[in-house]
């Protein structure tokens, strides 16, 4: 009962990556792309999680983190790049 | 009822909520008009479902192994501190870049802000 509803929870987690997936893949503009992307790193997270449970192991759970931290990065590395046209100035007075 | 069934109960219970908070998310994305009232649905709803689900996979392996796993705890943090700046900074490079609202909107409060700024 435990390991099925589990596998429920992971099923229902595919079919939203699934939706998100879709917004990627036709949405009309750029940050569209990028809020769903996020969203999809976000849900990966919650995968890895679900996957531990189900494995009954306490290895996974660095990825987790890592995997936020990597999200983050590369969202505010898109904005950046969206709002000035460079992530990285190397411009002094500014 | 033991610890264990008690244990396997909250986190099956947890993560449900967080599955199904997750796909009402993902719905969200699909059907909301602009980028605006998307990033809307996608950075609350799906901070919720993770942190639902992180905090229902603390509970089962602090009660089933006695693990207090703190990169679980870090995790937990930093998703809850950084999805909403993640949100924040695409939705502000978003509007910097002249991305349209919908057509049913009625006010734009920040173009006047701008715009008298200048």
């Amino acid at each position: 009962m435990f390991t099925l509803i589990l596998q429920i929870a992971l099923g229902i987690m595919a079919v939203s990556t699934l939706l998100y997936v879709i917004r990627v893949i036709k949405g009309p503009t750029v940050p569209d792309r990028v809020v769903a992307l996020d969203a999809i790193g976000i849900n990966l997270i919650a995968i890895t999680a679900l996957v531990s449970i189900l494995l009954k192991t306490s290895a996974f759970l660095d990825i987790i983190l890592l995997l936020g931290i990597l999200s983050f990065i590369g969202t505010i590395a898109f904005s950046k790049f969206l709002e000035k046209g460079e992530i990285i100035e190397n411009d002094r007075n500014c | 009822m033991n610890g264990n069934e008690i244990s396997e109960f909250i986190t099956v219970f947890l993560m449900l909520i967080g599955s199904i908070i997750s796909v009402i998310s993902a719905v969200g994305i699909i059907r909301f008009p602009d980028v605006y009232t998307r990033s809307h649905a996608a950075t609350k709803s799906s901070t919720l479902a993770v942190l639902l689900t992180l905090v229902g996979a603390f509970l089962y392996f602090f009660i089933t192994e006695s693990l207090v796993s703190v990169r679980l705890i870090l995790g937990i943090v930093f998703v809850f501190l950084t999805s909403p700046v993640a949100g924040h900074l695409i939705i502000r490079a978003a509007y910097r870049s002249n991305v349209k609202l919908a057509d049913s909107t009625v006010e734009d409060e920040l173009k006047d802000a701008l715009h008298q700024k200048d």
